[in-house]
This record gives C-alpha cells, sequence and structure tokens, in this order.
C-alpha cells in the first residue's frame, strides 16, 4: 500500500471509450491492500474491462462480503454504487438489489473465505437461482486478513508460510458453480490480465449467472514455496484451455485462423466472443464434458484456466420468476400499491 | 530491444532533463530541493561549481533547461529552474568562505585570458586555485564583458556582476583592465604558457540599405549602443524608435528605448512572430512594456530629410514554402509601408572579429574567418592558444561560455602537466537508494498539478522611469517554496532489478503515467507501440530490463514518468527502488582528471 494518493497527473495521449472517459476515470480510492496484492490486479482488470465496455460507472453496483477481496470495491470505479455487506451474505445483498433494480450491472466480489467458508450457502444458492450478476472470486487460498490460516480452497498437501501442510480437501467453486447451473464460468489468474480483462468483459455482459474464480496469490502469507497459490506455481501448472476476445458490436473476423480453431460466440447484444482454443478437445457449451475436464486436470497437478462453460441460451432469475421488466424504482404508486381490491385478489388466490 | 545499460552514466543522465540539456550539466532537482528546504547558501554553492554565475544566471541565462523540463510535458509550463537559481543568490548568506582559497604555491605555468567574459572568467576560476598563474586582459575598465556592457541594468544590476565576478578576481587573479589586445603576436611572444581566447562576438551587423550613410547620425548599431547606455555615455533617445531585429539584443534595446524617453517604441522583424530568434518570456516582456512586435517587413529604406533620419519604409512579405521546401519571403505585391521614426536600433545579428590575430602566427581560420577550433578540446591549430565562449564558434549565450571555459580549462590543465588532452575526465556520478521506511522517501514524492507561479515584478511607472530599476522582483521565499516543490525530482530514477521482480503488476496498475509495462521483447518501433500507453517521443529512451521468471520484459517508457515512487511503494519485492543519481561533471584539476594522482 502506499499513503499517497495517485497523482492526478495522467499520460497526455492516454486513450478514451466511447463515452468520452479515459481509464483514469474508473479508479477508485488508493488501494490499502498490501503492496504487490493479487487484488489489486484483480481491481485493475475490472476497471480495464468497464473502461473497454464503455460502461458507465454509475449504472454498475458493485457488491462484498467481507475479507481483503470484499475491501477491493472501495478501490475502483468510485462512481458506481457500492454496497460492503456482511461476511458471505454479499449473495443475498445482491439478489434482493437486482430483483429491486434489474437495469443496473452487478459486480459481486468475494474471496474463497467470504465465498467457499462462511458465505458457501449464500453463493451456491444465488448461482443456483441465475441471478444476472458478474460473480468474482478473488481467491488466495489463504485467510490473510487474520494472518494467513489455510482457506477452504486451500489445496489438500499445500503449505502455509510456516511449513504445516493442509489436510482438509479443498472446495474447487468452479466445478460447485458448474453444478449448481451457473451459465458461464471462468477461471484466471490476477497475474494474468491478456487473459483476465476479456473473461470480466464476457461475464459483465452474459445475460446469466456468471462465476469467474481468479486465483490471486497473497503476497504476504501465499507465495513461497509449498503454495499451490503462489506467483510461480500458478505460472508453471497453469494450462489455459482457450483465450479470447470480446468484441462489442459485430466487427469482422480480419486475423485468419486454422479452421476450428476460432470459435464465435453471438451474444444477444449484438457482442460476440472469440475463442481461440488451446485444448482442441474442450467444448465450452458442454457442462459435463467441462466438470470431467476440470477433474482430469486437476488430477494431472494442472490448473485449467481460460472459459470453461458457456450456455449459448442464458436466462435468468427474472425471467423464472416473470417480474415486472421496469426497476422497481420507475414504477408509479399505482403500480407498487395497487389498493385494497388488488391484495383482496391475492390473498383470494392463496387460500 | 537490448537490455539497458544503466551503468552508462549518460542513461540516467539523459532522464534527468534540466541537466542534460544544461551545457553546463548543473544538478537542477539537487538544487532545487536544497531551495525548498531554505537551504540557499547551499543550493548557491552546487550552482556556484558548475556555472559559475547563479546571480547573473538566475536573471539572465537562456534557460536551455526550461524547455526541456518535464514538468512541460506532463503539464503545461516547465518549473521556474532559471528564477530559481536567482533565488538561491538573492537569499543565500555570506558564501566567501566557501570558495577555493588562494594558492599557497604557485606552479610557475602562466596563462593569458583574453576578454574578461564569462567564457576567460571561468577558465581563470578553474585554474587559478591549482596554482597557474593567471592574467585576464579587457579593454574595458571593469571586468564582466558582455555580461556587463550588454545586458541592461533593469535586468542585470551592476551589484550581482560586481560581487560575482569579484569572486573570481579575489583567487588571485591579475586583471589588466584597459588593456585592450592588439596583437596575438606580440602577446605569444611574452611566454606565457597557454593564452585563452574569450573575445566574444563584439561586432554588430549593420543593414545596407540606401539612406543608411545620410541618416546615420540616428542610426544605431544595437550592441554598440547597449553598451554605451551600459557605461552611461548614451542616456537619451528619440520619442519615437524603430528596433529592426528579432533577437534577444533587439528586446534589449527596445526596452532600454522606453526608459530613455521612447515613447512610441516598435520592433519590426523580417520573418514571423513565431520564427523569432529572441526567447519568448524575452518577447513577453517586451511586450508587457506596451512594444508591439511588428512581422513580416523587410526594411528597404532609411528616410531622410536634410541629414535627418524621418522614418524606414518596409516591404511587406509572406513565408511561403518553395518547391525544395525551402521557407521563402515573398513580396505580397501590397504598397510599401511608411513607419515615422527619430531613431533606429540595428539589432540584426552579431559577428566575430579577429583583426587582431595576424593571419601568419599558424592559426588557422576557415572560410568564414573563424578560427578552426577543435570541438572537444577548444584548442587551436596552435596546441596552446584555445578559444572559448562566442568566440569559438560564434554567438551564442553565458552558459554555453562557462561550459567552454570548462572544458578548455581541463584542456590547458592536460595539456600542460604532458597529458592526452583528448583523454577527457569521465563526469563523476553516484547512485543511491532514497530508501527511508516503508512509505518513506528522502525526496517529497507527494507530486500533484500545480501551475507554474509568476515572479512579480516592479510597477511598470517606476520601472520605466530609470534603467537602472530591476524590473523583476524575484520570488519572495515562500513563493520559491511553492515553485520549487513543483519539480519532479527526475534524478530520483527508478532503478529495476529483475532477479526481484515476482511480475505480480503491482507498479503497473499504480502508476499514474501508465509507464510501465512488462511484454514481449521487439524491436524499439514495435515495442513502443505495444506499451500501456504508446511510448510516442522518440527523444525519450525506454528502459528495458530482461531476466525475468516469464521471459518477458519489463519496458518502462521515461517520457512521462513523474518519479512519485508509487511503483516503488507497491513493489512486494524491492525489485523497484528510487535511486538518486547524481551526476557531476569533472572539471579542471580534479582527481580524475590526473593520470598519475
Amino acid at each position: 500500500m502506499t499513503y499517497l494518493p495517485k497523482p492526478k497527473f495522467r499520460h497526455p495521449a492516454l486513450e478514451t471509450n466511447g463515452l468520452g472517459f479515459t481509464h483514469r476515470d474508473y479508479e477508485g480510492a488508493i488501494s490499502t491492500l498490501c503492496a504487490g496484492c493479487g487484488h489489486d490486479s484483480i481491481s485493475s482488470a475490472i476497471m480495464r474491462a468497464c473502461f473497454e465496455l464503455s460502461l458507465p460507472p454509475h449504472r454498475i453496483a458493485k457488491l462484498s462480503g467481507i475479507g481483503c477481496s470484499s475491501k477491493t470495491p472501495t478501490y475502483f470505479l468510485s462512481q458506481a454504487h457500492g454496497f460492503n455487506s456482511v461476511h458471505g451474505r454479499m449473495p443475498s445483498v445482491l439478489t434482493g438489489a437486482n430483483l429491486a433494480n434489474r437495469d443496473l450491472i452487478y459486480l459481486g466480489v468475494s474471496g474463497d473465505g467470504d465465498s467457499a467458508s462462511i458465505g458457501f450457502g449464500q453463493f451456491a444458492h444465488a448461482i443456483r437461482r441465475g441471478v444476472n450478476m458478474c460473480y468474482i472470486v478473488e481467491n488466495n487460498g489463504v485467510y490473510g486478513l487474520t494472518k494467513g490460516q489455510f482457506s477452504a480452497t486451500s489445496d489438500k498437501g499445500s503449505k502455509s508460510k510456516r511449513g504445516v501442510a493442509n489436510t482438509d480437501a479443498p472446495i474447487d467453486l468452479v466445478a460447485i458453480a458448474l453444478q449448481l447451473g451457473a451459465t458461464f464460468v471462468a477461471r484466471s489468474f490476477s497475474g494474468d490480465k491478456s487473459q483476465l480483462v476479456p473473461l470480466i468483459k464476457a461475464a459483465i455482459e452474459h445475460e446469466g449467472a456468471a462465476f469467474i474464480d481468479c486465483i490471486s496469490p497473497c503476497v504476504a502469507f501465499n507465495n513461497h514455496d509449498g503454495s499451490t497459490k503462489s506467483f510461480d506455481y500458478v505460472r508453471a501448472h497453469n494450462a489455459a484451455l482457450n483465450s479470447l476476445d470480446f468484441m462489442t458490436g459485430r466487427a469482422p473476423i480480419t486475423a485468419e485462423y486454422e479452421p476450428g480453431a476460432l470459435e464465435v460466440i453471438e451474444l444477444h447484444d449484438g457482442s460476440s466472443i472469440r475463442l481461440r482454443k488451446i485444448a482442441p478437445e474442450h467444448d465450452v457449451h458442454d457442462r459435463i464434458a467441462a466438470i470431467n475436464l476440470l477433474h482430469q486436470r486437476a488430477a494431472a497437478g494442472e490448473i485449467a484456466t481460460g472459459l470453461i462453460y458457456v450456455d449459448r441460451e442464458p436466462d435468468d432469475l427474472h425471467h423464472h420468476l416473470g417480474t415486472v421488466e421496469k426497476p422497481l424504482n420507475e414504477l408509479g404508486e399505482k403500480e407498487l400499491c395497487p389498493g385494497t381490491a388488488a391484495l383482496e385478489r391475492i390473498n383470494a388466490g392463496l387460500r | 530491444m537490448k537490455p539497458t545499460d544503466i551503468g552508462n552514466p549518460d542513461y540516467f543522465h539523459k532522464v534527468v532533463d534540466c541537466q542534460w540539456a544544461c551545457p553546463a550539466h548543473t544538478p537542477v532537482p539537487e538544487y532545487i530541493r536544497l531551495i525548498a528546504a531554505g537551504r540557499y547558501s547551499d543550493a548557491y554553492m552546487i550552482n556556484w561549481e558548475s556555472n559559475v554565475f547563479p546571480g547573473i544566471l538566475g536573471r539572465t541565462c537562456d534557460r536551455p533547461c526550461e524547455p526541456a523540463c518535464r514538468r512541460g510535458r506532463v503539464e503545461e509550463e516547465p518549473v521556474a529552474i532559471c528564477r530559481l537559481k536567482r533565488v538561491a543568490a538573492d537569499y543565500k548568506d555570506d558564501i566567501t568562505a566557501r570558495l577555493p582559497a588562494r594558492p599557497k604555491q604557485r606552479n610557475g605555468k602562466r596563462i593569458a585570458c583574453i576578454g574578461a567574459g564569462p567564457a576567460s572568467l571561468t577558465v581563470a576560476r578553474d585554474l587559478a586555485p591549482l596554482g597557474y598563474e593567471i592574467t585576464v586582459f579587457d579593454g574595458d575598465k571593469q571586468a564582466g564583458g558582455m555580461m556587463r556592457s550588454q545586458i541592461p541594468k533593469f535586468r542585470l544590476p551592476e551589484t550581482v556582476i560586481d560581487e560575482e565576478v569579484g569572486y573570481i578576481l579575489h583567487l588571485g587573479i591579475d586583471f589588466r583592465a584597459g588593456e585592450a589586445i592588439e596583437s596575438l603576436g606580440a602577446l605569444l611572444k611574452q611566454g606565457y604558457d597557454a593564452i585563452f581566447v574569450g573575445t566574444g562576438a563584439p561586432r554588430g551587423r549593420d543593414l545596407d540599405i540606401p539612406g543608411r550613410k545620410e541618416a546615420a547620425a540616428h542610426i544605431h548599431i544595437g550592441i554598440d549602443w547597449l553598451s554605451s547606455v551600459s557605461f552611461g555615455h548614451i542616456s537619451k533617445i528619440g520619442k519615437r524608435v524603430i528596433v529592426l531585429g528579432g533577437g534577444n539584443t533587439a528586446m534589449d534595446c527596445c526596452r532600454s528605448s522606453r526608459r530613455l524617453g521612447g515613447e512610441d517604441v516598435k520592433v519590426v522583424v523580417r520573418s514571423g512572430f513565431e520564427e523569432m530568434k529572441a526567447s519568448p518570456w524575452e518577447k513577453e516582456d517586451a511586450m508587457h512594456e506596451g512594444i508591439p512586435i511588428l512581422n513580416f517587413l523587410v526594411p528597404k529604406e532609411f528616410l531622410h530629410e536634410g541629414g535627418r533620419l524621418t522614418g524606414v519604409l518596409f516591404e511587406k512579405v509572406r513565408a511561403e514554402r518553395g518547391a525544395d521546401g525551402r521557407r521563402d519571403l515573398v513580396p505580397t505585391g501590397e504598397p510599401d509601408m511608411r513607419m515615422d521614426c527619430d531613431d533606429v536600433l540595428i539589432a540584426v545579428g552579431q559577428e566575430n572579429a579577429f583583426p587582431w590575430i595576424e593571419r601568419d602566427i599558424g592559426i588557422d581560420f576557415d572560410r568564414w574567418g573563424m578560427p578552426v577550433v577543435d570541438k572537444l578540446t577548444f584548442q587551436s591549430s596552435v596546441p596552446n592558444v584555445l578559444f572559448g565562449g562566442d568566440s569559438a564558434f560564434g554567438p551564442k549565450n553565458i552558459i554555453w561560455a562557462v561550459a567552454h571555459g570548462h572544458e578548455a580549462a581541463v584542456s590547458i590543465d592536460l595539456h600542460l602537466r604532458g597529458e592526452d588532452v583528448r583523454k577527457r575526465p569521465a563526469p563523476m556520478t553516484n547512485l543511491a537508494s532514497q530508501k527511508m521506511g516503508i512509505h518513506e522517501w528522502s525526496y517529497d514524492n507527494d507530486v500533484a498539478l500545480d501551475l507554474r507561479h509568476k515572479v512579480p515584478l516592479k510597477e511598470q511607472a517606476i520601472a520605466l522611469k530609470d534603467i537602472k530599476q530591476e524590473v523583476e522582483l524575484g520570488f519572495d521565499p515562500k513563493l520559491a517554496f511553492a515553485e520549487a516543490q513543483r519539480c519532479l525530482n527526475c534524478d530520483a530514477q527508478t532503478v529495476f532489478s529483475a532477479g526481484l521482480c515476482i511480475e505480480c503488476d503491482a507498479c503497473v496498475d499504480i502508476c499514474p503515467m501508465d509507464c510501465i509495462t512488462f511484454t514481449e521483447n521487439g524491436d524499439e518501433s514495435d515495442l513502443r507501440a505495444r506499451l500501456t500507453a504508446p511510448a510516442t517521443n522518440p527523444t525519450q529512451d525506454i528502459y528495458v530490463a530482461d531476466g525475468l521468471k516469464t521471459e518477458r520484459i519489463m519496458a518502462k517508457d521515461e517520457d512521462v514518468c513523474l518519479h512519485c515512487g508509487l511503483c516503488a511503494e507497491r513493489c512486494p519485492t524491492g525489485a523497484w527502488d528510487m535511486q538518486k543519481f547524481r551526476l557531476d561533471i569533472t572539471h579542471a584539476g580534479h582527481k580524475a582528471c590526473r593520470s598519475s594522482a
């Protein structure tokens, strides 16, 4: 961390996006996390993704729980809506907010403790219900804020900073998300922004429950030999399944690819994901195959990253419930309080 | 790209743009920090060592450092380096005890310096403390050369010249006032071990157009007129004055005229306003005193009646780019323009003149009548006769004269000790970490947007009444502190150790100027386009380091780095460190100059 605010100077030739903003306009307060924290890189990737998508910051809601990861929404998008909830309860607050105002973009930011331990049930149900959101877990496999105890995502056999081996089996949030019906599932690494930024862009644009497990080394407590979430270990064992570009609008494909190497996934809003396959056998639309592949790679000691699964026709909670099209704050008093007669009718229907 | 060799003193020197641009390579950020700390005497001494005339230069320097200043690239205007130098001179204590002592013993070598201007005085200052016996000749009664004769007193008070010239003359120098050298051949016969020629460019160019002879009584050569004003021979000029020429001399002429009775004073230049040779601030100062600058007018004829100047006729021109790409001035075809006036000052350039150097004593001259001078050693074709300042390569300015003086002194010292003059001493450099604590640096790294502060001026009504009244009041200590804080401390270098880097991207993310990129290597043009923010300024280097675990390279664009140190503060492993780079040019007599020592 640093005590200094980031100077207001900026590069004279900084590019602007469709809204006329530079990436500096997507910044937040100066980070108070440890110097070199992977989470800061993820914050930076989120800012970059929002900048590149030309999102108006005030149409984004960033929600988080408790932990190092959950502090980060303060450090990006200072013009966005924010809610720092109770430990592990971000998914409920996000679900509620989404039900009340479906027009905002929901960014859930959580950590391995927040989502895989205290909020494991919350995580499961928000995914299960198909809340339209981009849910990012900043996964460092350690309780950094309480000085480095193993978390629920620490791999069995991985060692703490003091050399003690973890004896518990890890929770693989990607596998759980797949199993629970998430319609967009990816894994990435804070040290690889070229992979992470397009994934975040695609997840934000995905109209359903999008989940990204992002391995984020804890420089203070989990970046040593024996850790399986250190910069060196992740770089050495990273098995990228694919790499992708997220394209807004219908841009022509200019580069030439070998047949089968490039898959274009069209989205409803006209944007598209261009997927370049690195593991040719992997079909990102096959949920069962994706689960199998994850387990195979894990057994081989590899960390599968990239876009793991995406549903071509996602739907979300509002669709399941048949809710009103407009956000509640845009409805008039008449629609919100239809009166005694309407209440009587509802009650009668429940008798 | 090849990894950057930060061991080469030039690399970090170039990053300190102001110091690199300064002909004398004064360590600018170092003395600006001292000014901010209120240590004016220390700041003065750094300047004195390097540029010899801090008080004079702090008022009159051509400031090549300022256009180079990084603040100008990341904000709007550069740090007011020149006027901060004046602050050090204005507020210092008595520094005489810190000046070099007169040598107790002479070394038996005699050196003659011809002309007592900045170049000669620098040679004298560098060599006298080493034991050389220095004799300085000048046709004027007082030492200082053009600093005294041509710079108007409202820009540079006499007391400042007396003080700083005095520091040098007190080193035990034999100053022969009023002794102009009429023959170099005769001087050579007097057995001096070395002769340094620092006679400047003393001849003002004339304008040979119709009417010049007839109206001569009211047409003056700018630099001659300025020195007559300076020495009190002239104290009046007509009400309507036309100054011909667009250089700094023209600016001094018009502003002096305003103070000697000129009410309607105009500057007229042949080419465009933008192409004028005068420094932008000097043009501004002139216009501020109600002097219009008229451009694209070529003087055609001096108009006169009965031997009296009545005006000047100008042809109107415009700039046109010819087929060969060169810019030409072409008549517009409009009728000529007549301007009435009482006096004309011609300031269209200066020339060197060496009528006192015999052409048969072994000193080679080129076909333009300039001595053939070695650009490295400043020696002429006679090895113990050296040239410096304006007399070496034509009119420049004081700070160049000082730089020449230092180099010539090094050559004289090497030559007289029988060493190779082409083996120039390397500069003294030092690179030291500025880290004081986790978030603490020994310099103020909290940089902020902050526009340049204006130097307060004397009320114009008073300033224009007296030609000796200094116009600029200089910064007061409070303003000086505020202006000093604008300095970005470019000498606090970002030093990268690839072996410590874990490639966590923290520096890339925090850098407010998007200077840092970790990427695959490529050739320079490819790399410059691929950086986090494209590096479009080819005059600024890319710092490249290899040896990273992922086999990528670290590439940092030096162009707009704020030296805020956030990369180093955010670095978890200390791979980035802020290290102060100090470079001092080695002057004559230093240990580094003596191979036997």
